[in-house]
């Protein structure tokens, strides 16, 4: 089962680190495995927790939030939101009966494009261990629920 | 219902519109919001035969089946729908009613009933069946959806879902009233509504949830609210001293109203109690429970300066909230994007 596995992961990276660190690393041609999907959005606090449980009812199999390190917010402290929100959906979603290591969260930097192939291998394969996620299975017909309406709670 | 027939207005009885009240897993607490209209009634009387309602008249299933399709004008639905009585009930008066409102909490989004979704259908019979400390059962039985006794009697009963729904899951709903129970000023709306549209002065409103505000209860909340808002410490309701007129994030109480649709007239709020959310989410979130965590999380107080803590420390932080889930979706976890807990094997 393992070695046949192919995981769904959504990534969702912040336009000023993550998303530049995952822009060099595809320059500088590091190799990673090819079972995810990149979501850009301005700050890593504007994934909003619906964006994350959203993913899982489609079927995602993992999901990672990456932004720019602690103190390193572009937006000054969007990233300090994130974690404690990543904290709290993680304990969520165990009581929801995912193993909580399916949600990742990563610093990643600009510069960084080594640490963000690392990172994202490593997310993929732990994710692999685990297997395809329990909600796969009632998403497998699951139509997205409608576009977040402008206006928006973030 | 006692009524006192007149002979002019008996005249008039065949014009008056039939309505029903029905109930699906329910405790019953939107029957008494509707009794609530006191002198109000009235005036719905005058208008409408209460034609089905179990628990203020005698009826059975049979006289609603002998009804002609749309021959009720209006239905209230209250209750989720967790067996196949509940199910049957909401398609049969679906197709007798011209109008169906899913009307309270548990019919809107599953409600408290709807928290049985964070267990299965076999838990909960083991637990009612067997587990309790005062059950006696050394056979195990179970109830099953027919029997036939030993004199030959045939006995069906519904059988319990796997999931609870809510109403909309299950048929077309035309319009959905959250809150539990819906307030009397929010059924004296109603009563308007329906009255406008009998008397022929206003077409019905559009399809979708009525009688409620697009703004969260915030906006309308009479409290003086600071500018900022962190809290320092959770506290627990039953044993703080309330300041009635302050926040009660302010005062490291819960409350959800932030993430939460307006349109209650802040009824637990003028009564010194936190919202709980029972009015749902605001038509612009998709998941009540995520909205809710989204706003608590970003106002709960992190002591130090947060760029020094470890994400260890931010994790313990939030282990301070207990059960997540059943406090953050308390009303509205069949309507979740989630819907249900699943178990990973």
């Amino acid at each position: 089962m393992e070695d046949t596995f192919k995981p769904k992961i959504i990534v969702f990276c912040c336009n000023w680190c993550a998303y530049a660190g995952g822009d060099l690393a595809g320059i500088s041609r590091y190799q990673i495995k090819p079972y995810f999907r990149v979501i850009r959005t301005m700050c890593s606090a504007r994934v909003d927790p619906e964006w994350i449980m959203e993913a899982f009812r489609l079927g995602a199999d993992g999901v990672m939030v990456a932004g720019c390190h602690p103190g390193d917010c572009h937006y000054i402290g969007g990233n300090y939101r994130t974690r404690r929100r990543i904290a709290l959906l993680r304990s969520l979603l165990s009581q929801f009966g995912l193993n909580p290591q399916r949600l990742g969260l990563a610093w990643i930097s600009a510069g960084e494009a080594e640490k963000f192939a690392m990172t994202i291998n490593d997310f993929i394969e732990r994710v692999t261990k685990l297997g395809p996620s329990p909600y796969r299975t009632s998403a497998a017909d699951a139509e997205p629920a409608g576009l977040v309406k402008e206006g928006a709670d973030v | 219902m006692p009524s006192r027939p007149v002979s002019s207005r008996r005249a008039q009885m065949s014009e008056k519109i039939k309505i029903a009240i029905a109930q699906g897993a329910t405790c019953s607490g939107c029957d008494i919001a509707v009794l609530d209209l006191d002198v109000e009634l009235l005036k719905l009387f005058e208008v409408a035969n209460l034609t089905f309602a179990p628990l203020a008249t005698d009826v059975k299933y049979k006289d609603v089946e002998a009804m002609d399709d749309g021959e009720i004008t209006i239905c209230l639905y209250h209750g989720a729908v967790r067996n196949s009585e509940n199910e049957h009930i909401a398609k049969l008066l679906r197709k007798k009613s011209v109008i169906m409102v899913a009307y309270g909490a548990c019919a809107a989004f599953g409600g408290i009933p709807g928290l049985a979704n964070v267990t299965t259908k076999n838990r909960i019979l083991d637990t009612v069946y067997d587990d309790t400390a005062t059950t006696v059962n050394s056979e195990h039985t179970r109830p099953q959806t027919h029997y036939v006794s030993p004199e030959g009697h045939e006995l069906e009963l519904p059988e319990l879902y796997e999931s609870v729904k809510a109403l909309d899951d299950v048929i077309d709903v035309d319009y959905i009233i959250g809150a539990c129970p819906p307030t009397r000023e929010m059924n004296v709306k109603l009563l308007g509504v329906v009255l406008d549209f009998v008397q022929g002065k206003a077409d019905l409103p559009p399809k979708g949830i009525i009688l409620a505000s697009e703004r969260t209860l915030c906006d309308e909340c009479p409290r003086q609210k600071p500018d900022k808002v962190f809290i320092d410490e959770i506290k627990s309701v039953d044993y703080t001293e309330l300041d009635p007129d302050k926040c009660f994030l302010e005062q490291g109480i819960m409350c959800f109203g932030p993430a939460t649709r307006a349109g209650c007239d802040s009824k637990c709020i003028n009564v010194n109690m936190p919202c709980r959310g029972c009015m749902g989410p605001t038509a612009a979130v998709l998941d009540h429970g995520a909205s809710c965590l989204s706003a608590f999380t970003s106002i709960l107080k992190v002591s130090g300066s947060e760029s020094e803590l470890p994400e260890e420390e931010i994790e313990k932080l939030m282990a301070k909230m207990r059960d997540p889930l059943g406090t953050f979706y308390r009303f509205t976890l069949p309507k979740s994007l989630l819907q249900r807990v699943v178990k990973e094997t």
